[in-house]
């Protein structure tokens, strides 16, 4: 598979601080590819190095296998993680705005159809829901058609119902063979959108997969779940369980003996949740911490 | 091009809207005007006002009765009789009065040794003649310096320059339209205001509308230089707003907006020519009040060209779409 777009040993630091520390990867073309981790990871410091908003302070970042020139921008959309429009403008008058910005734009009516803006297309682009202004930031990353569109926590702070709809749209770019680079800190939306995951933490790459590779890489079980109270202090200890939130987790090799262990044990049962790991365990695996701490 | 267009359009679109600072545009200038024709219009001030050139008022008057002022040049005090700015000019073995003045005829009157006598004639120059170049210079100071400045700072500060820098849009392509846009704004907002000053209180206009013009774009775009110069790298709209107030107030101070700068210390004329605002004023009000062309004003054109070229060149070196 070919890569559009290659990062080695990409740095950033602020004075003593080192935001991004010697990272390096490969995007390849027509895929969805995540960058997951917690706030403050460096995701974000990461996608902007790469799209030619912050400068490096050392790496190298190679675009159809040249340095990033003048086409660069022209070839790429961005959906920033907060981003401002000029005020007063209706929503018809801002994809005008940006259309006017590149040499070639795409249709506005197929964007607008596109990105379900139709209903609102001259009201002020100030007074949109959070999931509409994120329609509309969308539809103006895809404004000139881009190769390679760049979604920065594009769902945070949206109703579940919002993300889903957004999850559907990424969908639909991505069926279009468009490379899409993805930050998030939503375990469930790196697992339902990327094809490929970097996971970084403090400045750094930790793992590197597909989601279900790295799935497979660093678990052989799954997990049993009980509410709080179903175990006590040397039941947990005994059955190795440990605690996340509200529940006990306890990782299985062989569900069934765990189950017959549990009930031998007399551990009430009504709360029970078997579920397989997911990239916030994996996360926790690998840091010791939650992806939402 | 297209670029430059479309982002002009854009903030055309932006600023018309706005209707709050659109409103106040349109009514603070003919507010001031209106209040200084008002307060000026019930009497003149008590004291004599006599220009003198190369001598000393108590040779020909008490000194207690006159405000002397030292004038370098005759044709400059001639003109200032003939306006009624000054009720006699002195320049020894002659004096110069205007025949229409009641005052000069009482200096006469007065004068203590005798000198030949000279008349200049001309229409009188009301405060409020005087005061209206400053006061349309004033504005579109104002308007340059938080219309252009202000506004690219909250641009900063709430991401929409990020995300202009996204897009191919070059540094150039987007300040050159914020300008050409502002020019355009404050050029006809200009000419309303002028049209509407003009219907209430007739205020004098002896020189060409085509020369006034030219000073106000020449003026405009020194004024619009130095808002970008402003903007160029901060990110907060307090600092912003700090800096083009510690900017305009000693330029309306020094540039003879309200008052005449005559028999101030000469330190201080000297600090007043590196205000663009200064040559604005000056060569509006010299043609607005002295009927001048644009040929005896050109000093003050190539200053405030000169002015503008270098604050261009710095607001393009320093600025940055992000701190």
């Amino acid at each position: 598979m070919t890569n559009l777009l290659q990062v080695h040993e990409l740095r950033k630091s602020y004075g003593a601080h080192t935001a991004v520390d010697g990272i390096s990867f490969s995007i390849p073309a027509g895929q969805c590819f995540g960058l997951l981790g917690p706030n403050g990871a460096g995701k974000t410091t990461t996608i902007e190095m790469i799209e030619g908003i912050v400068n490096p302070s050392s790496g190298v970042i190679t675009y159809r296998g040249k340095p990033r020139d003048e086409t660069f921008k022209r070839e790429i959309g961005i959906q920033f993680q907060s981003t401002a429009l000029m005020d007063y403008l209706t929503v018809d008058e801002v994809l005008a705005l940006f259309a006017g910005l590149y040499p070639q734009p795409q249709p506005i009516d197929a964007l607008v159809a596109q990105c379900q803006l139709g209903e609102f297309l001259t009201r002020d682009a100030a007074k949109l829901s959070g999931g509409q202004r994120q329609r509309l930031l969308l539809a103006l990353a895809l404004i000139n058609d881009p190769e390679l569109v760049f979604l920065d926590e594009p769902t945070t702070g949206l109703d579940p119902q919002s993300r889903h709809n957004f999850w559907e749209l990424v969908g639909t770019i991505k069926a279009q063979g468009k490379t899409i680079v993805l930050t998030t800190h939503y375990m469930d939306e790196a697992q339902h959108l990327c094809d490929q995951l970097v996971i970084m933490d403090r400045g750094k790459i930790i793992a590197q997969g597909t989601p279900d590779a790295l799935l497979n890489q660093h678990f052989d079980e799954v997990f049993v779940c009980l509410q709080a109270g179903a175990l006590n202090s040397d039941l947990a200890t005994r059955f190795q369980a440990e605690r996340v939130r509200d529940q006990w987790q306890l990782a299985s090799n062989d569900v069934q003996q765990t189950l017959a262990d549990l009930m031998a044990a007399d551990v009430c049962l009504t709360s029970l949740q078997i579920r397989p790991p997911t990239l916030d365990d994996l996360f926790l695996k690998l840091t010791g911490h939650s992806l939402r701490e | 091009m297209k670029r430059l267009l479309t982002l002009f359009i854009a903030r055309n679109k932006e600023y018309y809207r706005d209707r709050s600072s659109l409103v106040w545009s349109f009514i603070m200038p003919p507010l001031i005007i209106g209040l200084v024709a008002l307060a000026f219009s019930a009497g003149g001030q008590p004291m004599f006002k006599v220009g003198l050139i190369d001598t000393a008022p108590e040779r020909f008057f008490d000194p207690d009765l006159v405000q002397s002022i030292a004038i370098d040049d005759t044709k400059y005090g001639q003109l200032r009789v003939a306006h009624h700015q000054l009720d006699m000019l002195v320049a020894p073995p002659n004096y110069w009065i205007n025949p229409n003045s009641q005052k000069g005829k009482v200096l006469e009157a007065l004068l203590t040794q005798p000198l030949t006598r000279n008349e200049v004639a001309g229409r009188a120059v009301r405060y409020v003649d005087w005061v209206v170049p400053g006061i349309l210079g004033m504005n579109l100071m104002f308007s340059g310096l938080w219309g252009i400045g202000y506004v690219i700072v909250r641009y900063r500060k709430n991401g929409v320059l990020k995300r202009l820098q996204a897009t191919p849009t070059r540094p150039l392509e987007f300040l050159g339209a914020q300008l050409i846009s502002r020019m355009v704004i404050m050029l006809l907002v200009s000419s309303i205001v002028y049209l509407a000053c003009d219907a209430f209180l007739d205020f004098m206009m002896l020189g060409s509308y085509v020369d006034l013009l030219i000073v106000a774009i020449v003026g405009n775009l020194s004024m619009l230089a130095l808002g970008l110069v402003v903007a160029a790298r901060i990110t907060s709209e307090e600092f912003a707003n700090g800096l083009l107030n510690f900017i305009s107030f000693p330029l309306l101070m020094v540039s003879e907006v309200w008052f005449s700068l005559d028999g101030a210390p000469n330190w201080l004329i000297q600090v007043s020519n590196f205000s663009p605002l200064t040559h604005m004023v000056k060569a509006a009000r010299a043609i607005m009040v002295d009927g001048a062309n644009l040929w005896q004003v050109s000093d003050h054109i190539v200053a405030l060209l000169v002015m503008s070229a270098v604050l261009l060149a710095c607001s393009a070196k320093l600025f940055r779409w992000q701190p």
